[in-house]
C-alpha cells in the first residue's frame, strides 16, 4: 500500500517535471520542418546581398536573417517558390538569383562561352584543313627518283622495311 | 608579324574587359526599383510620436528618401553633406531610420519589449540628430526593417530620388558623394522639377 502510493507520488513528480519540458519543445510555426526544408531549398538558390558569395541559406548577415524571416512568412502565406523568387527579384534584381534567367540581357552570359567554343572549333578545323593541304605527300616517279639519285651521286638505296 | 596580331588583339580585348570589370564596385547592384513607383508604407514619425508618414504625402514634390541609422558609420561620413544641402534648401529630405536598435550588433533587441524598443529608438535617433545636425524634413522609424526590404535596402546609407508622381528615378547606394550630388542627383532633380 505504502509502496503503491510512493509509486504514485514518483509518477506524478516525473510527469510534473517533464510537462514543462514538453511545453518548451512545442514547435512554433517557424520551426515547422516542412517550412524549414522549403526555406532551405529556396534560399540556397538565392544570393545574400551583403556577403555576395554566400547564399541566403548560409549567410549569417543580419539582412539574410531578415530575408529568411520574410521567405518563411511567404511560405506560411502559401506562396509558391516562383512567387517567392519574384518577390525578392522585384526588390533586389536578378542579382539575388544564383541562376540568372535567360533573357536578351543575359544571352551573352548564357551563350557566350558556347559561341567562343564554336569559334575555336571552327578555327581549329580551318587550320587543320589548311595544314593538311600544305602537307600533301608528293611521291616521286621512278624517273624522278633516278634523276635525284644521279644528282646526289649515290647508288639507289635498297628499300628499307621501316622507311 | 601578322601571326602576332591575333594573340595581341585577344589580349587587348581581355585587358579592356578586365579594366571595366575591376573598376566596378561589385557592391553596387543596380536597383530594379528605378523607374517604378516608390513602395508604399506608413510609419511613425520620429519627432512627433502620434503622427505617421506615407510617401503619398510628398505627391507633387521632388524629394529624397535617405536611409540612415545612428550605428551606421558611413552615414556619419555622408551626414555633413546632407546638412549643408538641406541648409541651401535644395530638396526636401525624408529620413528612413532603419533598424535603429535591431541593426546595432551590441544590443540584443529580442530582450526588449516593443514599447522599450520604440523608446530606445526615439532616444538614440533623436540624440544622434541633435549631435550631428538634422537635415530631414522628418524621419520615420522602420524598426524591424520591413520597409527597408520593400525598398531593396541592403547597405545603409542608401538614397532614393523620387519624382512628383511618386516614381523612384535614381538610387544612390552608399554615402552620397559631392560628385554624385553635383553630377547626378541635382541635374536630375532639376529636370524632374520641370515635369508636371
Amino acid at each position: 500500500m505504502i509502496r503503491a502510493s510512493l509509486m504514485a507520488i514518483a509518477t506524478t513528480l516525473t510527469l510534473g517535471a517533464s510537462a514543462p519540458l514538453l511545453a518548451a519543445e512545442a514547435t512554433p510555426m517557424a520551426d515547422n520542418p516542412v517550412v524549414e526544408a522549403r526555406l532551405l531549398t529556396i534560399s540556397e538558390e538565392l544570393r545574400c546581398l551583403v556577403c555576395q558569395n554566400e547564399s541566403l541559406a548560409a549567410s549569417r548577415a543580419e539582412l539574410a536573417d531578415d530575408l529568411r524571416r520574410e521567405v518563411r512568412k511567404l511560405i506560411n502565406d502559401g506562396k509558391s517558390d516562383a512567387e517567392i523568387r519574384d518577390y525578392l527579384v522585384a526588390r533586389y534584381g536578378d542579382f539575388v538569383l544564383y541562376r540568372p534567367p535567360v533573357k536578351p540581357t543575359t544571352w551573352l552570359l548564357w551563350f557566350g562561352p558556347f559561341v567562343i567554343l564554336a569559334g575555336a572549333v571552327f578555327g581549329l578545323i580551318a587550320y587543320l584543313r589548311r595544314r593538311a593541304t600544305r602537307l600533301t605527300p608528293t611521291t616521286l616517279s621512278d624517273e624522278q627518283k633516278a634523276a635525284a639519285q644521279a644528282l646526289l651521286g649515290t647508288p639507289p638505296a635498297p628499300p628499307k622495311d621501316n622507311a | 608579324m601578322k601571326r602576332f596580331l591575333i594573340p595581341l588583339g585577344l589580349f587587348l580585348v581581355l585587358v579592356v574587359f578586365l579594366a571595366i570589370g575591376l573598376n566596378r564596385d561589385p557592391h553596387e547592384v543596380p536597383s530594379p526599383l528605378v523607374g517604378k513607383p516608390a513602395p508604399d508604407f506608413k510609419l511613425g514619425v520620429l519627432a512627433t510620436p502620434d503622427k505617421s508618414f506615407t510617401p503619398a504625402d510628398m505627391r507633387g514634390q521632388v524629394w529624397l528618401l535617405n536611409v540612415w541609422a545612428s550605428w551606421c558609420v558611413s552615414c556619419r561620413a555622408e551626414h555633413p553633406l546632407l546638412v549643408a544641402f538641406a541648409k541651401q534648401g535644395g530638396l526636401p529630405i525624408v529620413g528612413l531610420n532603419y533598424k535603429e536598435v535591431r541593426g546595432d550588433g551590441g544590443i540584443d533587441a529580442k530582450k526588449l519589449s516593443a514599447d522599450d524598443e520604440l523608446a530606445l529608438t526615439r532616444q538614440r535617433a533623436g540624440a544622434w540628430l541633435s549631435q550631428h545636425g538634422n537635415p530631414y524634413t522628418l524621419s520615420v522609424l522602420d524598426m524591424d526593417g520591413r520597409v527597408g526590404i520593400d525598398y531593396g535596402v541592403y547597405g545603409v546609407p542608401e538614397t532614393y530620388l523620387i519624382d512628383k508622381k511618386g516614381v523612384i528615378r535614381f538610387k544612390q547606394i552608399g554615402p552620397i558623394t559631392p560628385e554624385a550630388l553635383e553630377k547626378k542627383i541635382l541635374p536630375l532633380a532639376r529636370q524632374l522639377a520641370t515635369e508636371s
